[in-house]
């Protein structure tokens, strides 16, 4: 399964002293392919979230589309667009993101929760992902307990456990240690060995090695290296 | 764990948000139930007041004015007697307009040795009675014998029991129902027991200042106009007579106008307390749910990225603000309930109007109303800060805590 992005830009209005247009994202193409990890390097502030998020379904692109195979997900009604990106595309995003009325394992299970899709099998994975990461002994913790870099675990175990057709990373291996973004790095190619399509947005020069495709963002404009 | 519980744990996990949203939500059904159930009771009171009272047109001695007011004992419960010659009964009934008339006897029990109870005492005549008598045989569907009394309902005495007026002992066959008036606090028997009463204080050298045979004395006529016929008409017609000049005709409908007045006027306070604090409360519940939407807006950007839709975020904050609603409205019926029947009296006697609270039916559809108001308030209060959330891109959300 392939995500792609046909001619998308994202353009913000401002109003800094002067009313004018911000272009955070000039018209881009491109295509995550399923069994592929693509990383997507450049400076804070280039358009990468920005595009990231396009990508997910999350941010209308103010020209363009983007296809999920055939599926246009802004022609979408929100209920459909949210179902697809509840069962198709896991965002791993790069702030803190725990709900924190529930523990460290309803979190990582939380998509499923939503709708109705826990089984034995969805608890087994979670398991294990946690096990894999080296959190399962914080499963019954509150979020408030953990530090940054547990959390982003956290959240990465919440984005496999459902095995998706695409992984969108923004910055997985930011609050981690060596050990633990070498974990990361490996499990997300693991991912797209197993068919998912794998977009890593990341400033680690480590991640070009896991790299099938490489792109870098500058002031919007993407290239692929 | 079930998508349903995430609610009951955002609930449960913020304490103090929940409590005050309680609080609220409870206050609005508190001001609602009460208000409702108090302006009710008013209106019923007035209503069983005019049903009971039952006639056009009331006719006593000139001198129950300077005396003891009629209304005074009518509609105050307070106690007192007059006496008027009952020759002018023929010539009430032949009155051109009066449809049905019946003579009433009055008489004040003491708070002394001779008396278990200071009451007022009223004397009907069985015969032609169509005020009285019609309440009381909804109690006792006999005559009322001799030394026979009906107690109202504010009378502490069963039936069975006997009670003592001036020495001589009677026997209560029947306790009526309440009608939220001054009548509760008084005594019904026979014309025949009541000149017996009378006898019976006077032997006591009670002063009733009766001139003439007691035999020959009421102290009210109650009149009921023919159809068509008007009341204020036929009162007038009686006080300008020369010999009805010892007497004077009442419309009882000006007797109501006083106790009318008082009773618009505090159901209007009533109704706009009521609307004032729901104003406030509704302010205070869209700020409230606004400040907690604004709080929680990041934990919504997530559930909106792992794929919540619009639809079910709005469903999950409405059952958390319905849950909310929901027992902060049972508490505040539940407070109001609290309020309002164990002090229904003092409420009563602090009104000083007649008060006569609704059957439990009625009581218990004015609790669930409130009820649903609270819940509809809080939902309506939530659904427009989650409306406004949801519309807020996710994405963005997310970036700010960067």
């Amino acid at each position: 399964m392939n995500l792609r992005a046909e001619g998308v830009s994202k353009s913000y209005f401002r109003k800094t002293g002067e009313a004018n247009f911000f272009v955070a994202v000039q018209r881009t193409d491109l295509t995550l392919e399923g069994g592929q990890v693509t990383v997507l390097m450049g400076r804070s502030g280039s358009g990468k979230t920005t595009l990231l998020h396009m990508l997910a379904g999350l941010l209308q692109p103010s020209e363009g589309k983007v296809f999920l195979e055939n599926t246009d997900l802004y022609a979408l009604e929100d209920q459909a667009l949210s179902r697809l990106r509840n069962e198709k595309i896991s965002v791993i995003p790069q702030s803190r993101s725990a709900i924190e009325t529930l523990s460290v394992r309803e979190n990582i299970l939380l998509p499923a929760t939503l709708y109705g899709h826990i089984s034995g099998e969805t608890e087994r994975q979670a398991q294990a992902w946690m096990d894999r990461l080296g959190i399962l002994p914080l499963a019954d913790s509150r979020p408030r307990e953990l530090s940054g870099g547990e959390l982003r675990r956290m959240a990465i175990a919440r984005a496999l456990v459902s095995r998706p057709a695409v992984i969108l990373a923004d910055e997985p291996t930011g609050d981690l240690d060596d050990e633990n973004t070498i974990l990361v790095l490996d499990v997300l190619r693991e991912s797209a060995r197993a068919g998912a399509a794998v977009l890593l947005v990341t400033h680690e020069n480590d991640a070009l090695k896991y790299a099938d495709v490489a792109c870098r963002m500058d002031q919007g404009i993407l290239r692929i290296c | 764990m079930k998508a349903w519980k995430l609610p009951l744990r955002n609930l449960a996990r913020k304490p103090g948000r929940t409590a005050a949203l309680i609080a609220l939500t409870a206050f609005l059904a508190l001001s609602m139930f009460a208000g409702s159930v108090v302006a009710l009771s008013l209106r019923r009171g007035m209503s069983s007041l005019e049903n009971r009272l039952g006639a056009d047109v009331i006719v006593v001695p000139v001198s129950a004015k300077s005396k003891v007011n009629l209304d005074e004992i009518l509609l105050q419960g307070a106690t007192g007697y007059f006496y008027m010659d009952a020759e002018l009964l023929p010539q009430l009934a032949k009155e051109s307009g009066v449809a049905q008339l019946s003579p009433q006897l009055f008489l004040a029990s003491l708070r002394a040795s001779c008396c278990s109870v200071a009451v007022q005492v009223i004397g009907i005549d069985q015969d032609t009675d169509f005020t009285v008598q019609p309440w009381i045989s909804r109690s006792y569907a006999q005559r009322l014998g001799e030394m026979d009394v009906a107690v109202g309902s504010k009378i502490s005495a069963d039936v069975g029991e006997n009670i003592i007026l001036y020495e001589t002992r009677c026997h209560v066959v029947a306790r009526l129902e309440t009608t939220g008036t001054a009548m509760d606090t008084c005594v019904y028997c026979s014309m025949e027991t009541l000149r017996a009463l009378l006898e019976a204080a006077r032997g006591l050298n009670h002063d009733l200042k009766i001139s003439g045979d007691p035999e020959e004395v009421v102290s009210a006529v109650y009149l009921k106009v023919q159809e068509g016929m008007d009341p204020q008409k036929v009162a007038d017609s009686i006080n300008l007579q020369r010999k009805f000049k010892k007497v004077q005709a009442v419309r009882t409908k000006s007797m109501f106008t006083g106790i009318a007045d008082s009773l618009s006027g505090v159901s209007r306070t009533i109704g706009l307390l009521v609307v004032a604090v729901w104003a406030l409360a509704v302010v205070l519940l869209l700020i409230a749910f606004l400040l907690s939407a604004n709080e929680r807006k990041r934990e919504f950007a997530v559930l909106r990225l792992l794929g919540t839709s619009r639809r079910m975020l709005a469903g999950l904050m409405w059952r958390e603000t319905a849950l909310c609603s929901l027992m902060g409205g049972v508490l505040g019926v539940a407070l109001a309930a609290l309020i309002l029947f164990p002090f229904a009296g003092l409420i009563e006697h602090s009104l000083g109007l007649p008060y006569l609270m609704p059957a439990a039916p009625t009581m218990a559809l004015l609790a669930a109303a409130s009820l649903a108001a609270a819940v509809l308030v809080g939902s309506l209060a939530s659904a427009w800060a989650t409306h406004r959330l949801s519309r807020v891109d996710p994405g963005t959300i997310l970036r700010e805590g960067n």
